[in-house]
């Protein structure tokens, strides 16, 4: 074993001793070394008595290394990423954060089900860190699986606040493997967010520097013809609408980190040729979305947010700001892979190297040209084919069409025989009852009310439409199998079945040109009053997407079942990736008493207002 | 604005109301230098006046979507030689201000760089407000003052106009000027960006200046007086910087040729442009 890294029995020790910052004062975390060996499969324990877990964090500025270049970060314990919390199910954590900074600061623990006022949102749940303050969390841990914790002051996230956090289940794991990896991405500035963000409102395209040019307008004409060419930049041009905003903020002000390496520093994890090796992927990025391959080795999806899911092998998926996935992969080659994270805008990308030995590492995959928007994000009636996507070589394809469905291998402990690729089509699980809702992953689409929604909302979705069968812009043409939220099904059948007992729909909305983000038309400062929830009411929340952007929205406290055609079988998530144009219904049992956050995991969409409160009574 | 205030302050005491209530029977357990987290009866305590946590229990709103910028540009800053005398020019505007509302001011002038020094310049305050994604409408005065060869002279004007980007991605900026004295005119100005690569940029630009009456002191005839057509292209070093060269070219109509026909002044003017355009 490499003698940088601990072990997992090590770290907790290491976590809950008094002297635990002199071990975890690195560079960075202890899962972050590289040529890391990797913590054995935890074994099981069910028969465990409860414990207290205690675990101090401290907050501060700290410089931290990244490959080479010094950079001033918000730190967890001198690290960035922050250290692995580890919990057991049935513990009780109790986690003292010390703030060591000039300004407030907080941690909320992303996905865990806790008291209201343990969830660590400043104005929401307490009142926030002051400097020099230590605020004690304490909460039973209900559930198991891949989390992460982070700041929610600020812009301190983007400054590095932020770590994983992997809860054991009292059962033992569906899926046997016999080594584990913590991956979490991230995106670092050198730029003062604050500056990014006064950019942005100035001139929100700041950091794109893949427009469409005038040698472009001629080459797409070579191709298509004059009038196909112009006709398709008059209809954009028109509606004052940019093709090429993917996302606000690039590699022209990003480095993309494993676990907390940029891809020069080149993170490896090892294995042992026929090892089943389980990777736990974390988006921590405040803005980026990744597209995450392991070129020649297939991925089975094993969990998605914490929660188990039946097995499902693809060989690329996207991973929306704030989400985790699990995956497990069977190396049995004696070479070395590439761990390729693919920003969702082509312009850069986070790697390392997944390698029997240490200093071995395998070839970069070519990179993928930058997608385009197409009418179907713009929530018009015929998606896809027709516009935008003209610039891709095989453009002519259907949006859908160019995509393979993901493959579903055995699971070691479910009955998958209902279980042939999970896609929107596929009739329920046997046993699904009837009263469940029309699903919103049927093709129908719905047209747009005439509420435009101000001067803060520049477009509508005219015809929005489910898109949760969709892979995502620049993944339509990948080639090869890609996950899709429709490939989601949850391991086991939900208890609560019942039909939601009303909907609320929240329109996402935006004005790229001004930089203003909101819901139905309003930022949080102008819509200030809680979405009410009654204690113990089925809400159907339904989100219209009326902006062209992806929007990772994220609900606090409860868990939100997307509705995916999986019936009894869909699976919890606390964030979901909702697509331009996109109509996507989540299902949420208000069982969580108190005032919650709810907004988009963009930091900055939050930040400028895409937030709202939930009260739950 | 008055009842929105009235409205925060309901929203104030309500709040105030309901943190004294909710914060009956509670304390004790502090520790020094813990911050205090809610006590278990709290818990779940979701009064019913529709009222957020911020306000109801006195904290910091959960994000700051009301920031406020400071932005300056300066479209253009350039030397201008050709048919006339050689002249400098300015050409900025700014704003501070959220989202929705915004002080703006703008500011734009030639100086004669040949010969006699003369010049005119004209500085506008004005009130901004988003009416729609993608248009401000603005209110507010313009100080015009000219100098050179003879007394210097000046007026002010009442203005409105709007400034937004119009389909197919024309910037545009009408505004409708009434002087101290009554005289009516009208100023659009329009500009387009065509990217030759990423940092390369064209801008051809339009300015076109009317009136409704003729006001001879400042050389301005009724109707459409003149039109500035310009072609600049700059290179961005940085998104905030960015050298430009160009040619404009400036014809007086009407009235207002006659006018300058009649000092002597030329009707269609060629010129050449070197210059910087900077935003920060």
């Amino acid at each position: 074993m490499n003698s940088l890294s601990l072990d997992r029995r090590n770290f907790l020790k290491a976590a809950s001793a008094a002297g635990a910052l002199a071990v975890l004062n690195r560079l960075t975390p202890a899962y972050g070394q590289s040529a890391h060996s990797g913590h054995g499969a935890m074994p099981a324990l069910a028969s465990m008595p409860p414990t207290v877990r205690e675990i101090d964090l401290a907050i501060r500025r700290a410089t931290i290394d990244l490959g080479g270049i010094a950079a001033s970060a918000v730190a967890i314990n001198g690290t960035v990423p922050g250290p692995l919390l580890r919990f057991r199910e049935g513990e009780e954590a109790v986690i003292r954060v010390a703030n060591h900074l000039a300004e407030d600061t907080s941690i909320h623990w992303h996905g865990l089900i806790l008291p209201a006022d343990m969830d660590g949102v400043p104005g929401v749940s307490f009142g926030g860190i002051k400097p020099g303050e230590t605020f004690a969390c304490r909460f039973p841990i209900r559930q198991s699986g891949t989390y992460w914790y982070h700041s929610h002051s600020g812009f301190q996230e983007q400054l590095g606040v932020f770590g994983p956090l992997v809860i054991d289940p009292v059962e033992p794991a569906p899926y046997a493997c016999e080594r584990e990896y913590i991956v979490i991405l991230s995106d670092w500035t050198f730029t003062d967010p604050h500056l990014i963000y006064s950019r942005l409102k100035k001139q929100s395209n700041y950091y794109n520097h893949q427009r469409r040019t005038v040698p472009d307008f001629f080459r797409d004409a070579q191709r298509d013809g004059w009038k196909e060419a112009f006709a398709t930049r008059r209809e954009w041009a028109r509606m004052r609408m940019d093709p090429t905003d993917i996302s606000d903020l690039t590699a022209a002000t990003f480095t993309y980190l494993i676990n907390g390496r940029p891809p020069a520093a080149n993170w490896t994890g090892l294995f042992q040729p026929g090892e089943r090796v389980r990777l736990r992927f974390i988006n921590a990025s405040a803005a980026t979305y990744f597209d995450v391959r392991i070129p020649g080795l297939p991925m089975t999806v094993v969990q998605a947010d914490g929660n188990d899911v039946q097995p499902v092998t693809v060989d690329e998926f996207r991973i929306a700001i704030a989400e985790t996935y699990d995956v497990i992969i069977n190396p049995t080659e004696d070479r070395a892979f590439t761990l390729f994270a693919e920003t969702m805008d082509r312009s850069g990308y986070a790697a390392g190297t997944l390698a029997p030995r240490a200093g071995m590492t395998a070839p970069l995959p070519p990179r993928r040209k930058r997608p385009l928007r197409t009418m179907a994000d713009m929530g018009m009636e015929h998606g896809g084919s027709d516009m935008a996507d003209m610039e891709t070589s095989n453009s002519k394809k259907d949006a859908h069409a160019g995509h393979t469905t993901a493959s579903a291998p055995a699971p070691a402990a479910a009955d998958h025989s209902a279980h042939g690729g999970a896609r929107a089509a596929m009739p329920d699980m046997p046993g699904t009852p009837s009263t469940e809702m029309p699903s919103a992953a049927s093709p129908g689409t719905v047209t747009h009310g005439p509420d435009k929604h101000g001067a803060g909302n520049s477009m509508v979705a005219m015809s929005p439409r489910s898109r949760l069968h969709e892979p995502g812009a620049g993944l339509e043409d990948a080639g090869h199998r890609v996950l899709v939220y429709t490939d989601l099904r949850s391991l086991h059948p939900r208890p609560d079945v019942r039909p939601p007992d009303r909907e609320i729909e929240l329109h996402l909305t935006g004005n790229m040109e001004r930089y203003i983000w909101g819901m139905d038309g309003k930022t949080f400062s102008e819509a200030p009053a809680p979405i009410a929830f009654k204690l113990g009411e089925r809400v159907r929340l339904t989100f219209i997407n009326d902006t062209m952007m992806d929007h990772p929205m994220h609900l606090h406290g409860m868990w939100s079942e997307p509705d995916n055609g999986a019936g009894a079988y869909r699976p919890k998530k606390h964030t979901i990736g909702v697509k331009p144009g996109e109509r996507l219904s989540l299902d949420i049992n208000a069982d969580a008493p108190g005032f919650w956050a709810m907004h988009c995991h963009i930091l900055y969409h939050m930040e400028a207002g895409m937030f709202r409160v939930v009260s739950v009574s | 604005m008055k009842h929105t205030h009235f409205a925060f302050l309901a929203l104030l005491l309500s709040a105030a109301t309901a943190h004294a209530q909710l914060h009956a029977g509670h304390g004790g357990d502090t520790m020094p230098g813990m911050a205090t987290p809610t006590a278990p009866a709290e818990r779940g305590a979701v009064p019913a006046t529709g009222t957020p946590p911020h306000l109801l229990f006195g904290w910091a709103p959960p994000v700051d979507d009301r920031m406020r910028f400071n932005y300056v540009l300066i479209d253009r800053l350039e030397f201008n030689t050709g048919d006339t005398p050689d002249t400098f020019l300015w050409d900025a505007q700014g704003w501070y201000g959220g989202d929705r509302h915004k002080f703006w001011w703008k500011t734009e002038g030639t100086h004669q760089t040949q010969g006699p020094s003369a010049g005119e310049g004209e500085v506008q305050a004005l009130y901004s407000r988003l009416v729609a994604p993608f248009w401000d409408f603005q209110i507010g005065l313009r100080y015009d003052r000219t100098w050179g060869p003879g007394p210097d002279r000046d007026r002010a004007f009442a203005v409105i106009g709007l400034t937004g980007l119009a389909p197919y991605w024309f910037e545009i900026e009408p505004a409708l000027f009434v002087s101290e004295d009554g005289d009516v005119s009208a100023r659009l100005t329009a500009t387009y960006d065509a990217l030759l690569t990423q940092r390369l940029i064209l801008q051809p630009r339009l300015d076109v200046n009317a009136a409704l009456q003729r006001v001879s002191e400042f050389g301005v005839g009724s109707g459409v007086n003149d039109v500035e057509i310009g072609l600049r292209l700059r290179y961005e070093i940085r998104r905030e910087f960015a050298p430009y060269v160009g040619v404009t070219w400036r014809r007086a109509l009407g009235n207002s040729a006659d006018l300058a026909k009649v000092i002597g002044g030329e009707t269609s003017i060629l010129s050449v442009v070197i210059g910087g355009r900077a935003w920060f």
